[in-house]
């Protein structure tokens, strides 16, 4: 085997094997036709086209694709699975990508996946997201001073329109026992 | 007509006008809205990039509810998000052995199981299919007449499920639009992306979408949404969507304009927390201010005379 193509195989622990199984599987009828690339509205954002990426699952080119930010520019519109000649549910892939690159954990996924971490974490907490506390949680895991402070004219115009509300308890930790039982089940 | 009303999180918070105008459209329609108790977060879409099985079971465990405490009555919900999610469940977890199996696994932590009897209805799915458009112009009584008015259907309402209406070029809102008296504006972008929550990630990247949505909606009176965060990224980031070459446009709610053609005034469908809606706005909606036609031109007459 050559050098570049054994990097592309480059062996992947069994939490990476599993997500990129089932990732393969959901993919694995691509043709390549295109129409999921043509059909983004965020495609000007992405580094590889969707269409490029479901080969690289196809091959299982696990670096090249934690390295891509195509995945991450995804907005969960559904107008690829929606166009899918093959019918093939492209934008679940796209979030299965998001959690593989979590399991990886690279600065870059961290810092992409820090507001459906933040999000989910207040869910965990509240029950109900509560998007003060949401967005305090987000600001915390960016680490960031200018992330806040590229919020703040609009968090004034929102609270002298009254849309801001100060967080409760909600509805407490009703969903912990879920949560528990998911994580063990899911070995994450 | 019944339906266990399914709020979902932002109409709690920063979308309140949005609970507060359908529960009030809709009672004034005849229907009769009965919250979800102890309703949680349906997951949006921040859960399925987190973990898969959660993705199911945070909808799941409110549909549980209402199969065991509300006899399984039709769940409205007026999110498109929370819609999407609640809809999934059916679609995707039920008549699949073994997610299914999966999913009242992890249920059972909370003493729920979920069978899959309730069936999940979309606002606009209500308005066409229960109510219709009929009974809007019956109890109009104050028309919008001449207001240019643009639908806006986002994305997940009828992705990747078109259950009530054309994904490609979707009509549903159009006969209400009429019905209340206005006029339908015809534009392109009415199914297209706002760019979601990529605006807190990737705000570059989604302004992008707003700035052409918005600059497609030019000359429309008022936009119409039926989504909290489609609500929110095209008002709140409009500033920034016009200087990317977008047009200001005024946005609402379907159901508060709707309210305000039912007769309801604008405080009750709380139009001072709409963002885009500045008080000379929400002047001209008071005083029907398209309802006066254009002075014809002198030119305009001539040439129609002769």
């Amino acid at each position: 085997m050559s050098e570049p193509v054994r990097k592309t195989w480059s062996p992947a622990s069994e939490e990476y094997q599993s997500i990129l199984g089932g990732l393969r599987e959901s993919v694995g009828a691509c043709m390549q036709c295109g129409t999921c690339t043509a059909s983004c509205p965020n495609w000007h954002a992405m580094d590889v086209t969707p269409r490029a990426m479901w080969r690289m699952i196809q091959f299982g080119m696990l670096d090249e694709i934690l390295e891509s930010r195509t995945f991450w520019m995804c907005s969960s519109c559904y107008m690829c699975t929606l166009r899918c000649p093959r019918g093939l549910k492209l934008t679940s892939a796209m979030a299965a990508l998001k959690r593989l690159a979590r399991v990886d954990g690279s600065a870059a996924a961290r810092r992409n996946s820090a507001f459906y971490e933040a999000f989910m974490d207040d869910v965990e907490a509240h029950g109900r997201v509560q998007e003060t506390s949401m967005m305090q949680r987000y600001f915390l895991k960016r680490k960031s001073p200018t992330v806040p402070l590229a919020f703040l004219p609009l968090g004034m115009k929102m609270l002298s329109k009254g849309k801001v509300h100060l967080p409760s308890r909600g509805q407490g930790g009703v969903l912990k026992p879920l949560f528990a039982k998911a994580r063990e089940m899911e070995g994450l | 007509m019944k339906y266990a009303y399914y709020p979902g999180c932002s109409l709690t918070e920063s979308a309140r006008e949005f609970d507060i105008s359908t529960r009030a459209v809709m009672e004034r329609l005849g229907a009769e809205l009965t919250e979800i108790p102890d309703w949680t977060c349906c997951g949006a879409s921040a859960a399925e990039p987190v973990s898969e099985l959660m993705n199911y079971v945070l909808p799941a465990r409110n549909l549980a509810i209402v199969e065991q405490e509300m006899d399984g009555i039709d769940v409205l919900a007026p999110c498109a998000a929370c819609y999407l999610n609640l809809y999934k469940v059916n679609r995707e977890v039920v008549g699949d052995r073994h997610l299914h199996a999966r999913l009242n696994e992890v249920l059972a932590a909370s003493g729920l199981t979920y069978g899959g009897n309730v069936r999940v209805r979309h606002l606009i799915d209500v308005l066409k299919n229960d109510v219709g458009a009929k009974i809007v112009e019956q109890k109009v009584t104050d028309s919008l007449k001449g207001m240019k008015i643009a639908p806006y259907y986002g994305c997940q309402i009828l992705r990747p499920y078109p259950v009530f209406d054309d994904p490609g070029k979707p009509v549903s809102m159009e006969p209400f639009i009429t019905a209340m008296g206005g006029e339908v504006f015809r534009w392109s972008m009415s199914n297209r992306c706002c760019g979601a929550s990529l605006m807190v990630a990737h705000p570059e990247v989604a302004v992008k979408s707003v700035a052409a949505i918005l600059a497609d909606a030019e000359g429309a009176d008022a936009i119409v949404t039926v989504c909290p965060l489609c609500q929110m990224n095209l008002e709140a980031y409009q500033d920034k969507a016009v200087k990317a070459g977008g047009k200001a446009v005024p946005v609402l709610y379907l159901t508060q304009l709707m309210g305000l053609a039912l007769g309801l005034d604008q405080k009750a469908m709380q139009l001072d927390k709409n963002l885009t809606l500045t008080p000379s706005v929400r002047q001209d909606i008071k005083t029907r201010a398209w309802a006066v036609p254009e002075p014809e031109t002198d030119a305009e007459t001539a040439g129609m005379n002769g």
